[in-house]
């Protein structure tokens, strides 16, 4: 699905990413893990096109979406939920979430929000008509991963999906992106820092000062790798 | 007396209503991609004499012609404004985004070109400028993409285009003397006459409401409700609102921000094309008519907050009332002789005295209130 090779980044004259390779194949969900300040926001935002690399390449579906604009690149299929849920404040939770639907091809939008968001977060139900800046941190994630669905996308990018938030909700939205993959068949690229949630991955990627020093099957993360990449 | 304070409550509100429609466009623009657009001011003159051009052409045509050109020449203005926007903003303002300061300039030597521009145009300058665009287009089309390997043999093309675009021009103003080269408009202002149905006025009382105003106040009133549903129920105008509070993420959504910038940017240039028009029926129409309206519009920007339709109605509002409130010298009347304000008052009751004590009391609020009146509020703004 997704492919990233040799890639190199740099904020400035810092190199931030060094050399990095990854791959998502279709209908996997692969995680991404290193310590705080590593690169892996920073690989996403690559992966999205709102930073530049310097050297390397990113293959979408075979194809390079390199010289593609972030919109454009939203409309060849990448959701992304981004650390920080970056939900537009003055919205009501109904706008966000129709916004969503930017990224489906022209035509084929609908201007209702289909039922399955709903099931998968009945929380947002409620909400409707509320700004989306007064929504709690939770509520806010569920809005974002909920807003990334609404396009349809065939690969979901989740940046810390859990970050701050209480152990209930994290099982929740663990359970959603798990129904979410097994329902549409999207490929999932997600960057996480709780282990529960990692062992969902079939892939790991481990990631320390910008680039890549181990991968492998999920299954077969060992307790040394965890102790050494993820913040326990 | 109640009359007078009505008049004067009324005046100040045509004008506010003039401030308003000229702001709303530099406002919606500048919450979008923080650009301050110094060229908004022109654009309304290019409105002033879009609706001159049409009242000559139709509404010299007479009887109903004459008495309803104006509402052939309202959209006419907004297209041809916002035509002029949309190539601002293709061919200046989106190559400097991020970079205030060069916009700033920018956009100040392009209100710079325009000025000049309505003062000496005339037919030869049309030709010539006609036939450079047209070699352009022809080269682009037809003759640079076998350049492929050659880019910068478009630019000679250009270059050269233009050069025997002005020679052409020349030659046939040579040839054909003052009818080519006569200025259409020229330095000096010009007049729209208005229909008759709009230079009379209302009588309510013991003073009239003249029409024009009360034209002024409801063609202002519309395009702020017209503005008001595009944002808040058009799709657009969701993008328009999503890309303004969060350009990345709206981008990573699926928004094609570069689209939503140049149709907003056309939008408001639009609207400053139809307050030209609204300037026209209030005074004569000059090339210096941008440089007049632009420090005040951007007053209403400023005093009202940033991205705030209703900060801006209520500080346009405010400003022109106060303006006329001291510049029609109805306060000292209000005191009487005995008053020590009266003096001070008296002093500041003419129309460039009273800008200055407007400006005064607009310093002294932002000093106050630096975000406007109508910051805002709420969990979100932290977000
Ligand atoms: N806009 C920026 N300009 C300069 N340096 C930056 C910028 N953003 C991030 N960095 C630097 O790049 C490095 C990687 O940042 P990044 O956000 O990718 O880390 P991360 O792995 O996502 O960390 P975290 O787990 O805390 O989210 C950090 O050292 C950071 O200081
Ligand atoms: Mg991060």
């Amino acid at each position: 699905m997704l492919q990233v090779a040799s890639l190199d980044v740099y904020y400035g004259e810092s190199h931030i990413l060094r050399s990095v390779d990854l791959t998502v194949p279709p209908g996997q969900m692969v995680c991404l893990i290193g310590r705080n300040g590593v690169g892996k926001t920073t690989l996403l935002k690559t992966i999205m096109g709102l930073i530049h690399p310097r050297r390397g390449s990113i293959t979408l579906k075979g194809e390079s979406i390199l010289s593609l604009s972030p919109d454009q690149r939203a409309r060849q299929g990448i959701g992304y939920v981004p650390q920080g849920r970056e939900i537009i404040p003055r919205l009501t939770v109904e706008e966000n979430l129709l916004l969503g639907l930017e990224a489906r091809p022209r035509g084929s939008r609908s201007t209702k929000i289909p039922p399955e968001i709903f099931e998968l977060f009945p929380v947002l139900k409620t909400m409707l008509s509320r700004r989306g800046g007064d929504l709690s941190g939770g509520q806010q994630q569920q809005l974002a991963i909920g807003r990334a669905l609404m396009g349809q996308p065939q690969l979901l990018v989740l940046d810390e999906p859990t970050e701050g938030i209480q152990p209930s909700i994290i099982l929740e939205i663990e359970a959603a992106v798990r129904r979410i993959i097994e329902s549409q068949g999207v490929s999932v690229l997600l960057v996480e820092q709780h282990l529960h949630f990692v062992r969902q991955a079939d892939f790991y990627y481990a990631m320390q000062k910008g680039g890549i020093v181990a991968s492998g099957l999920t299954q077969n993360l060992s307790q040394d790798v965890i102790q050494q990449f993820l913040a326990v | 007396m109640l009359s007078v304070l009505l008049d004067t409550l009324f005046d100040g509100i045509s004008i506010g209503s003039v401030l308003l429609l000229a702001a709303l466009g530099l406002a919606i623009v500048f919450g979008l991609m923080g650009v301050i657009n110094m060229a908004h001011g022109e654009l309304m003159m290019i409105g002033a004499y879009t609706m001159y051009l049409v009242q000559n052409s139709f509404g010299g045509l007479g009887g109903v012609w004459f008495e309803s050109y104006i509402f052939l020449a309202l959209p006419t203005a907004f297209l041809v404004a916002a035509l002029g926007g949309l190539m601002l903003e293709r061919w200046v303002i989106r190559y400097l985004y991020g970079r205030p300061l060069e916009t700033l300039l920018a956009t100040w030597g392009v209100s710079l070109i325009l000025q000049q521009f309505v003062r000496s145009v005339n037919w030869a300058m049309v030709i010539g400028l006609v036939l450079w665009g047209a070699l352009i287009l022809t080269g682009r089309l037809l003759v640079w993409p076998r350049w492929g390997n050659l880019p910068w043999m478009s630019r000679v093309w250009v270059i050269a285009a233009g050069a025997l675009a002005w020679g052409v021009g020349a030659l046939a103003g040579e040839r054909f003397g003052l009818a080519l080269e006569e200025p259409w408009f020229g330095a000096e202002g010009v007049d729209v006459n208005a229909p008759d149905w709009l230079q009379g006025g209302i009588p309510l009382g013991d003073f009239q409401l003249p029409a024009s105003r009360l034209f002024i106040i409801s063609l202002t009133s519309i395009c702020l409700l017209g503005l008001y549903l595009f944002l808040q129920k058009s799709p657009w105008g969701l993008r328009i609102r999503a890309v303004t509070q969060n350009r990345s993420m709206s981008a990573c959504l699926g928004i094609p921000t570069g689209t939503v910038d140049a149709l907003t940017f056309a939008l408001g240039s639009g609207l400053a094309g139809v307050a030209g028009c609204a300037v026209s029926l209030l005074g004569s129409v000059d090339p210096n008519l941008g440089q007049e309206y632009i420090v005040n519009t951007f007053m209403v920007v400023v005093v009202g907050g940033v991205g705030n339709l209703v900060g801006s109605v209520v500080a346009a509002m405010t400003i022109g009332i106060l303006q006329d409130l001291f510049s029609s010298g109805i306060l000292p009347l209000l005191l009487g002789d005995k008053n020590p304000l009266t003096g001070f008052f008296n002093f500041f009751a003419t129309d460039s005295m009273a800008k200055v004590i407007v400006f005064a009391l607009i310093i002294i609020f932002l000093q106050v209130r630096p975000a406007g009146m109508f910051p805002q509020k709420g969990r979100s703004v932290d977000a």
